[in-house]
């Protein structure tokens, strides 16, 4: 509690105690009449002089509402008349005038009560989130002179040498150029395993420093570091708001002033005609007491601040609230395929040699002949040969583009390429296979060999994500590629994915999204996955652009609506899960502020209802708004 | 230019809706936030009359709640 509320608290104490106190005491019996603080009273029969009791109870009443009642006066100065100060004044005094004394202070202390519970329920959740992000690096160790000073991470420059100890944050961005250490990225990924770095690797900022001692150069300004972008967007994510927030404070700009002339209506219409003024007076201050929308106004914008924040600890940075309410709506997820469903590294996946040859030999004749080209698909046969190349062991090594190499290894003459190579070699190629990923053809002494297969392979947790985003109601799943259709196919199948597109250049998949976006239902929103390189343009066309596998890349950063801090497609459900939650809950809190609100004032009018239920329909409902909205703090 | 702006006791989200309302309708103003759960107000306003509009907009804020204070 802050030092504003602990006052609040003791008032509230205070005034209690006063309410209890005037109405627990004894008749005070008055020697004569004073004008307007003594009522006539029978005494043993006899006329007396009593203090009157609006006096007692005026004392409580003006020590929990004295500010209440200033900011009502203040405000219809300023031309805000509507606001809730000056709608408890007027349903107080109300209460006051027609003589419901303990009424009124009770319902002006029960309204600070809510008040105070309200502010302090916000305050927690503020703090937890503001918690959940604190990743911001209070300083940097810097030799200067020989000595280690700690200076602002703002004050260091590029190329300037750090030193990181055990139990620090990583202020800034860089290499590390001496020490090995493990590094808990979890509070920008949600990654619990810490990540191991030695000499070479790249730090990130905000990541803490588990064990050794690191030496680090900077690579970039603090301002540019990745904790800089990252609390820069997190914290500019909150003035992008959701549609459901934009409605609320519209409605409350229309339902305080409808439900004060109902109000007004309700006083005066019905007593006119039954003259019972006595009846629908009252009967009309519950009504100003529900016109207050705070309820509804603070639950909501908390509800979707609670969302973004849950979703930042599991490592998705969610860019506004409106980001948020459209996820929850996703309909069509569509995906890039190469470093988003799969790892984007090619590996050998079948080895299958001709007649009179052998899977090893096969393997180790095209490995040799390979070993000197940098090529990715070179790299992976070097790879699953698995061992030492020998450059003694292969001469008159020959590239030839587009199609493949010539080498001879050991003595024979090896040819490993495309069909393209075979035809120009006049190799027949006996085998009629049709696999899915890259085919790579060898031939040995002039004869054909057999071929190895080459792919992609999905990532380990792709086809989890992906049966999950189905079980959080995702309709469809896409994959577009520029890879060839064969390979295209076997990842979709593995995958069940629900459709792909294969052989895309980068303009092509923009002009798909658009295609799928205009057969979509309306109610349903497009989402791009992408690893950030060179989609762009996509993810800007769709309705929610993903990047993923983010740490450290500007680009994706900037150009995406939700960002997943490390690689695991696996967070894209957690973060439609989180959505669906958020906007749940949102939608809880209005059914239930509104639904309490109109059962109270419907039962005012015949006389059901009495203050209390419609203080109860204010505040009460408001706390329990912050609480349900609070849930989301905990979200998985 | 775009401004962001810390507030301090900004106490009710009602208010934060009103104060955003008012000052999106100042002269001047592109566009405006005020976030309440962030306790932070984001100006979007010709350059030329930044500091004129700012005075503007911390006089609007103040009619709607007087206790609530803009750090310049």
């Amino acid at each position: 509690m802050t030092r504003k509320q602990k006052k609040t608290l003791r008032r509230i104490l205070f005034a209690f105690a006063l309410l209890v106190i005037a109405a627990l005491l004894p008749t005070i019996w008055l020697p004569g009449p004073i004008p307007l603080l003594s009522e006539a009273r029978d005494q043993n029969g006899c006329g007396a002089y009593a203090l009157a009791r609006w006096p007692l109870f005026l004392i409580p009443y003006l020590v929990i509402g004295w500010d209440v009642l200033w900011k009502a006066v203040r405000n219809i100065k300023n031309g805000q008349v509507f606001d809730e100060n000056f709608l408890m004044s007027v349903a107080t005094i109300g209460a006051l005038v027609i003589g419901e004394y303990a009424e009124g202070v009770a319902v002006m202390l029960f309204y600070q009560v809510g008040e105070l519970f309200q502010s302090v329920a916000v305050h927690r959740s503020r703090q937890s989130i503001s918690d959940l992000m604190d990743i911001r690096p209070d300083y940097a160790n810097v030799e200067r002179d020989g000595q280690l000073v700690q200076v602002d991470p703002e004050e260091v420059q590029v190329d300037d040498i750090i030193v990181i100890k055990a139990g620090e944050r990583v202020p800034l961005d860089g290499t590390v150029l001496e020490g090995a250490s493990a590094l808990d990225t979890a509070a920008l990924t949600g990654e619990s395993l810490p990540r191991d770095v030695e000499a070479g690797d790249e730090v990130i900022s905000g990541c803490v420093n588990l064990t050794g001692l690191l030496h680090v150069k900077v690579s970039k300004p603090f301002g540019q570091s990745t904790v800089a972008r990252i609390l820069d967007l997190v914290e500019n994510s909150s003035e992008k708001k959701a549609q459901a927030e934009h409605f609320i404070t519209k409605f409350a700009r229309y339902y305080t002033p409808v439900v004060v002339f109902a109000a007004l209506a309700l006083a005066v219409i019905p007593s006119l005609v039954t003259g019972q003024w006595g009846i629908w007076v009252p009967r009309a201050l519950n009504f100003l007491v529900v016109s207050c929308p705070c309820a509804l106004v603070i639950s909501i914008p908390l509800s979707f601040f609670g969302g973004l924040g849950g979703a930042s600890k599991q490592g998705i940075l969610v860019k506004g609230s409106n980001y948020l309410e459209a996820l929850a709506k996703a309909g069509i997820v569509v995906f890039d395929k190469t470093g988003t469903l799969t790892q984007g590294a090619f590996s050998v996946t079948a080895v299958h040699p001709e007649e009179g040859m052998e899977e090893g030999r096969l393997l180790e004749l095209t490995a040799l002949a390979e070993q000197f080209s940098t090529h990715p698909i070179s790299k992976s046969i070097v790879a699953a040969w698995g061992g030492q190349p020998d450059q003694s062991r292969a001469v008159d090594v020959e590239e030839i583009a587009g199609h493949g190499v010539r080498a001879t290894v050991d003595g024979h003459t090896v040819l490993a390429g495309n069909p393209k190579l075979m035809d120009r070699e006049n190799i027949q190629i006996t085998t009629s296979h049709d696999h899915s990923g890259t085919t790579i053809h060898v031939a040995v002494d002039g004869k054909y060999a057999g071929h190895l297969v080459i792919a992609d392979r999905p990532k380990e947790g792709s086809a989890q994500a992906l049966r999950e985003l189905k079980e959080a109601g995702v309709r469809q799943t896409v994959m577009l590629t520029g890879d060839a259709r064969g390979a295209a196919q076997a990842v979709a199948e593995e995958l069940k994915l629900d459709g792909f597109y294969a052989q895309l250049l980068p303009g092509d998949k923009v002009e798909k999204v658009e295609a799928l976006l205009q057969g979509k239902n309306p109610k349903e929103n497009l989402v791009f996955v992408g690893d950030g390189i060179n989609d762009a343009p996509v993810l800007s066309r769709a309705d929610i652009g993903v990047a993923m596998g983010a740490l450290g890349s500007d680009a994706a950063i900037e150009a995406a609506d939700i960002v997943l801090m490390d690689d695991d497609l696996r967070k894209l459900p957690v973060a439609v899960r989180i959505a669906r939650k958020t906007l749940a809950i949102v939608r809880q809190n209005v059914v239930f502020a509104l639904g309490v609100k109109f059962l109270v004032l419907a039962l005012s009018v015949p006389g059901y209802a009495n203050m209390w239920m419609a203080v109860f329909a204010d505040v009460g409902v408001s706390v329990i708004a912050i609480l349900n909205a609070s849930r989301m703090l905990r979200a998985k | 230019m775009k401004k962001t702006f810390k507030m301090i006791d900004l106490d009710c989200a009602n208010c934060a809706a009103k104060m955003e309302n008012a000052i999106k309708g100042l002269d001047g103003v592109n566009d405006a936030s005020v976030s309440f759960m962030t306790q932070k107000m984001t100006v979007d306003a010709d350059d030329a009359r930044f500091d004129a509009i700012m005075k503007e907009v911390v006089k609007v804020c103040r009619k709607v709640e007087p206790d609530c204070e803009i750090v310049l």
